[in-house]
Order: structure tokens, then C-alpha cells, then sequence
């Protein structure tokens, strides 16, 4: 019995790892690597709920029959979605507050309550039912008393697709070489022929587009109103703070630690209290280590 | 003698076509008195939510009245002002509604925060609020009316049905504020009273949306039932996450006090299928006020629109108004709140009747189990009325 509540425990704390650390890479790159605050993060994963929810009633309407696989082509049409909202977002809006961070704090947040209304104008105040597709239901039994969610193994795996294409995206391609010279040294990177606008406007697009793909797959475990992005932009923002900004793996072991350290504590007593301690934690490491757990070393 | 100018011309013959339309409309006009009632509720922000729906119940009685001839004559002019989800803006708005439109009754709130920042401007400017949600009790305010259940009516009656029903053993989970904390204060006395046993009582923060633990702890703890208190967006992911880790309705009793068929809609009608709520009323009573209320409802809002108890409670506030005013005979408040005392109206949830003393009403309660379809079968109801009690002994 003690032993299958460790695993289960293990098990959600892993799950709870995958979701925080999806909830979070958009804004890794967003935040981390470009320096941009933007408080409508949430909004952004919003969107991407939104999306899933238009395709899940599309498909419900007009072909019932894939009502089974709708997920996958939800998750890309979120990802599309946000992805093209962030680039516009850039393009006409972040853009003009580079540099003036207070700034882009006071507009992004009002951008944030502008979107809220806009969803609450078009889909209604109320939360709107995202269905489940029907393999995804269920619990994996592994055992007598160790039941694995589908959806929970289903999110763990794609966490790890998404992070893999990342760091794909931004080690291995010639792409990736630009965005991080450019979010190293601006000026040097214009001087080196890199279009330094085009890159600036697709990095913010990409964190985006993460964003829609973690909002779309949070329908099975949350709910989707037009509030919804409030809940997660604060443990975003813990999240990459913790990590160290500027450290796409410093935010992985920082998620990893604060879900683990929070699925234990919840375990142990109860969840407000859970809360106050990891907040405690993150106080102290940050007094300690004021630029988070893994800053990177770079010349500024 | 002036010369007939063209302005001369002009101002005689809007004279003369003044009198001559004041002649005209004599009676119409001016039997049709109006009064004017306010309607706070928050239309924005995140209360919305749950709250925007309450002003279409409440326009339906309007409507209703008016059609059949007003209150006392007079004909019903809402005033319509958005709460935004900000128990400030709930108090200016009050005062705003007491003070510069003149309103006979407010009927409004959702929260208990915003009905506390909304008192101070009642009592100052002795006005008048009906507050159509089931809330914790701990109040009795002298200008306020409370046409819902409080704590006790509710829960009680459902912990003293799980036991009978479905077993002695309970796991407590709530949402970390007032209302959880107050009906847990009330639930475990109960419980201790009828024999059972508490095996776990938790508390997530408002807003949370990971549940694992907790229902590690519930899977450790087997308990016969839950008692749940979980609130808003977290009741979503709190029933997807017990359905996927197997926990359904099927398998685990489950009852709140706080899930209608409009949270029903949001958690997704396959998800609740199964568990137990406990309210004044459901969508699926029978009986003939409540079919005319369905009927006349779905006919100026839609047929996809569900009711859930708050919503009734708030068409029901319009009527309790009513009645008062013409049991008083009179708009002013004192008399209006002196007249509620007592007072029986028939509700789409049956019989309810205000309290002698303590601004609450007598009701019946219900326990629904969910549908696939998102309405409740009752499977249970009170068989008296239940008298209010806002502050128990705990």
C-alpha cells in the first residue's frame, strides 16, 4: 500500500513536472531569452484552449466519426493559431517596447484584460466543455492500486516531443544559431547580416505558439473560461524565474523540482500550506542565488 | 400689436401643439406609474462567470410582472449595473443605484465579499437587497433579504443523506476560503452526531487546478463518501482528474453543495455523470410553476439555456419583492421589509417562505444525481420545510 502511494505520488509529481514545465517553456523563450514581460501569457494559452474547443465542436458538427484523433489536429491548430496572434503581436504591438520594460509590464497587462473581455464578448462568461476523446479516458492499471491517467501519460508525452523539437529548433538549425546570437548581442548580429526584426518577430511567435499548445492540451485537466490564463501565468512566471531566466534547462530542473517538492508537500499537509512553502523555497533560492537556480554566464 | 414674424409664427404654434398633445395622452401615460429596481450583478471579470446569468432570471420576472400588470400598478423599470467582478465597484454601484436612480430593491450579489461591501451603502442610504445565492450564513442583516439556502439548510440534510445511504466514512474537500470552511464546520458535527467518521478534510487554493495529490489521498483514505465544496474553475479540473483517475460516479459517491446544472455545463456532462449535488432546486422538478418558468424562460433566452439554483432563487427575488410590496401596500423599505416577515409565495422550487425573524426562508431541499445530459435525477427531497438557521451553534 505505502509503496503504491509512493509511485502514484512519484507518478503525479512527474505529470505535474510536464504540465508545468509545457505551462512554461513559451514563456522561457518569450521572457527568458528575449527580455519581453509579457503578462498575457495566460491569455495566449487561453487562446490555445479556445482553439481546441472550436475544433472539438467542429468536428463534433461535421465529422464525427474522427472525434477520436481531433486532439492532434487541436493541438496543431492551437499552435498555428498562437503562433500567427504572436507574430502580429510583435509586429504591431511588442515591438515598440523594447528596452522599456515597466512599460511593456503596464501595456501587456492591459493587453491581458482586453483579451479576457474578448473571450468572455464571443464564447460567454461561462466555461465552455472541452470533450475527451474516448482513448483518453481511462487509467493505465498497472497494478492493483497504481491507476496511470491516460491524459496524464498522454501530456508527459508530449511534453517531451514539444522540448525535444525546441531544442532542436534552437541548437541544431541555423535559425536557432540567429536567435540566440541575437538575444546575446543585438547589435553584433545586425552588424553580422542577421535580419535581426524577422528573428525577433518569430522568437515571439514560437513562445506563442507554445503557449497555444499548452493551453490546448490543459483542457483535459482544467477548465476553460475566459479566465483561465490567470491561473497558470503565475507558476509560468515562478517557474522561468526559478530556473534562472535565460536558461531553457534551468527551467526544466526548475519545474521538476517544483513539482516535485509540490505534489510531496501537498501529500504531507494541506494544499494552501503547500503552497506558502514552495513560495518560501523559491524567496530563499532567489535570496540566495538572485538570478535563479542556473543563470547563464553571458557578456552584457 | 406685433407683427406676425416667422419666429412669432413658430413659437404660437408650438404652444398650441404642446396643449394639444398634453390633451391627448392624458390617462396612458400617467397611470402607467414605473418603479425602478436594481440589478448588481457582475456582467465582467471572472465572477461572470457564474453571476451574468442571474440578470436574464431576473429580467424574466420582470417581464413577467409588467405584463401582468406591474406592482400595484406600477410598472417595473430595471436598472442594470455591472458588479466587474470588484467588490468596490459592487459598493459605488450601490450607492449609485440608492442614491441617484432612486431604486426600491436591489437584487444582487453573488459573492459574500461583494454583498459585505455592498452593505455600508444599504444601511446608510436604508435601502433594500435581495441576495439570491446559497452562501455560509453568519449574517442576518437588517436590509437584506436572503432567498437562498444558507449553509445549514444544505448541508446538513445532505450529510445526514449520504449516511443513511451511502455510508458512514466521509473525505471532506473544499476550496480554501469562507463557504468550505463554514459547511465543513457544520458537516463534522453532523457526522460525528449520526456515528460516522472523518477520514480526511482538505482544502485546495481558490483556482487550483491540480488535484493529484489530494486524490492520492482520497484512494489511500477509501472513503464510503466525499463531501465537496470545491468552487469554480477548480471544481473542473478537480471532477476531469477524479473521472480519469478512475474515481467516477459509477464507483465513488460524491456530493457538493455548490454544483448546478450551470457548473455542469462548464465541468462537461460526462465528467459529473453519476455524482450528487444537494440544492433548493433542480432544473428537472416537476411540477406546474416550474414548467411555466422552464417554458417561458427557454422561450426568451433559448432552449439550450439551462437553470441552475441561483438563477431561480433570483427570479424568485423578484416575486418575494412583489409580494411584499403589495402585502405592505407601499414601496418604502421599512415597511416592505417589515411586510416580508412571513410571507409564502409559490417558487418554481415549491412552497418557500421568508423567516418571522431572521430574513432567511423556510424551503425544501434536494439531492440530484447528474445526468448524462447534464440535469439531475432527485433522488431525494426534504419532506418539510427547512427552517433557516444563519447561525448555528459550532
Amino acid at each position: 500500500m505505502a509503496l503504491e502511494l509512493v509511485i502514484l505520488q512519484l507518478f503525479n509529481g512527474i505529470s505535474l513536472f510536464t504540465i508545468l514545465l509545457l505551462m512554461s517553456i513559451g514563456l522561457a523563450i518569450v521572457f527568458g531569452l528575449m527580455g519581453v514581460i509579457n503578462m498575457a501569457h495566460g491569455e495566449l494559452m487561453a487562446l490555445g484552449a479556445y482553439v481546441t474547443y472550436l475544433t472539438a465542436t467542429l468536428f463534433e458538427r461535421a465529422l464525427p466519426s474522427l472525434m477520436d484523433v481531433y486532439i492532434f489536429v487541436a493541438v496543431l491548430f492551437a499552435f498555428l493559431a498562437t503562433f500567427a496572434f504572436g507574430y502580429a503581436l510583435e509586429r504591431g504591438f511588442i515591438r515598440w517596447f523594447y528596452n522599456r520594460p515597466l512599460d511593456t509590464l503596464l501595456a501587456t497587462w492591459g493587453l491581458s484584460l482586453v483579451l479576457q473581455q474578448t473571450y468572455r464578448s464571443i464564447f460567454g462568461a461561462q466555461e465552455v466543455s472541452v470533450p475527451l476523446a474516448s482513448w483518453l479516458t481511462g487509467a493505465w492499471q498497472v497494478s492493483e492500486g497504481i491507476e496511470l491517467p491516460l491524459n496524464r501519460l498522454f501530456i508527459v508525452g508530449l511534453t517531451v516531443l514539444v522540448c525535444l523539437a525546441v531544442y532542436g529548433l534552437l541548437y541544431r538549425t541555423r535559425w536557432g544559431l540567429s536567435v540566440r546570437a541575437v538575444m546575446q548581442n543585438r547589435a553584433m548580429s545586425g552588424a553580422a547580416g542577421i535580419n535581426t526584426n524577422r528573428i525577433d518577430a518569430l522568437t515571439f511567435a514560437l513562445g506563442s505558439g507554445l503557449a497555444g499548445i499548452a493551453g490546448s492540451v490543459f483542457t483535459m485537466i482544467g477548465s476553460t473560461n475566459p479566465g483561465t490564463g490567470q491561473l497558470y501565468i503565475v507558476d509560468s512566471f515562478i517557474v522561468v524565474v526559478f530556473g534562472g531566466v535565460a536558461s531553457l534547462v534551468g527551467t526544466a530542473l526548475s519545474a521538476f523540482g517544483i513539482a516535485q517538492s509540490q505534489t510531496t508537500l501537498e501529500y504531507l499537509m494541506s494544499g494552501s500550506m503547500a503552497k506558502v512553502s514552495i513560495l518560501l523555497l523559491v524567496i530563499l533560492v532567489l535570496y540566495l542565488r538572485p538570478n535563479g537556480l542556473f543563470s547563464a554566464r553571458v557578456r552584457a | 400689436m406685433s407683427r406676425l414674424t416667422r419666429r412669432n409664427f413658430v413659437k404660437a404654434g408650438g404652444a398650441l401643439a404642446g396643449t394639444a398633445a398634453v390633451g391627448a395622452i392624458p390617462k396612458a401615460a400617467f397611470a402607467q406609474q414605473t418603479v425602478k429596481l436594481g440589478l448588481l450583478h457582475s456582467l465582467s471579470g471572472t465572477i461572470a462567470l457564474a453571476e451574468a446569468s442571474l440578470v436574464d432570471a431576473e429580467k424574466l420576472a420582470i417581464e413577467e410582472i409588467n405584463a401582468a400588470g406591474g406592482v400595484m400598478g406600477h410598472q417595473i423599470v430595471p436598472v442594470i449595473e455591472d458588479g466587474a467582478s470588484e467588490n468596490p465597484v459592487f459598493a459605488e454601484k450601490a450607492r449609485k443605484l440608492l442614491q441617484r436612480d432612486k431604486v426600491a430593491a436591489i437584487i444582487g450579489c453573488y459573492t459574500s465579499a461583494s454583498r459585505k461591501a455592498v452593505l455600508p451603502a444599504l444601511n446608510q442610504a436604508k435601502g433594500l437587497l435581495y441576495y439570491p445565492t446559497y452562501y455560509e450564513g453568519q449574517e442576518q442583516d437588517k436590509h437584506v433579504i436572503y432567498p437562498s439556502q444558507e449553509a445549514t439548510q444544505s448541508v446538513i440534510a445532505a450529510i445526514e443523506w449520504m449516511a443513511r445511504e451511502k455510508g458512514k466514512s466521509f473525505f471532506l474537500v473544499g476550496s480554501d476560503y469562507i463557504y468550505p470552511r463554514t459547511c465543513n464546520k457544520i458537516a463534522k458535527p453532523t457526522i460525528a452526531r449520526l456515528g460516522g467518521k472523518v477520514l480526511g478534510e482538505e482544502y485546495a487554493p481558490l483556482g487550483h487546478t491540480e488535484f493529484s495529490s489530494i486524490i492520492t489521498k482520497i484512494r489511500a483514505a477509501k472513503p464510503d463518501c466525499i463531501y465537496s465544496t470545491v468552487v469554480g474553475g477548480s471544481n473542473v479540473a478537480f471532477y476531469k482528474q477524479l473521472k480519469a483517475a478512475g474515481l467516477d460516479g459509477e464507483k465513488q459517491v460524491l456530493l457538493s453543495t455548490v454544483v448546478s446544472e450551470n457548473e455542469i455545463d462548464g465541468i462537461g456532462k460526462d465528467n459529473a455523470v453519476g455524482y450528487y449535488a444537494c440544492m433548493g432546486y433542480f432544473q428537472s422538478l416537476k411540477n406546474p410553476v416550474n414548467e411555466r418558468f422552464i417554458k417561458a424562460f427557454h422561450a426568451k433566452f433559448g432552449a439550450d439555456r439551462v437553470i441552475g439554483d441561483p438563477m431561480q432563487c433570483a427570479y424568485n427575488s423578484v416575486y418575494l419583492w412583489k409580494a411584499a410590496v403589495e402585502k405592505a401596500g407601499s414601496f418604502d423599505v421599512d415597511k416592505v421589509i417589515a411586510a416580508s416577515a412571513g410571507l409564502e409565495i409559490d417558487a418554481p422550487e415549491g412552497k418557500i417562505r421568508v423567516h418571522d425573524k431572521n430574513h432567511h426562508v423556510w424551503k425544501k431541499v434536494r439531492v440530484g444525481r447528474a445526468r448524462a445530459d447534464g440535469q439531475f435525477d432527485i433522488v431525494w427531497e426534504s419532506p418539510s420545510l427547512i427552517e433557516p438557521n444563519p447561525f448555528p451553534n459550532l
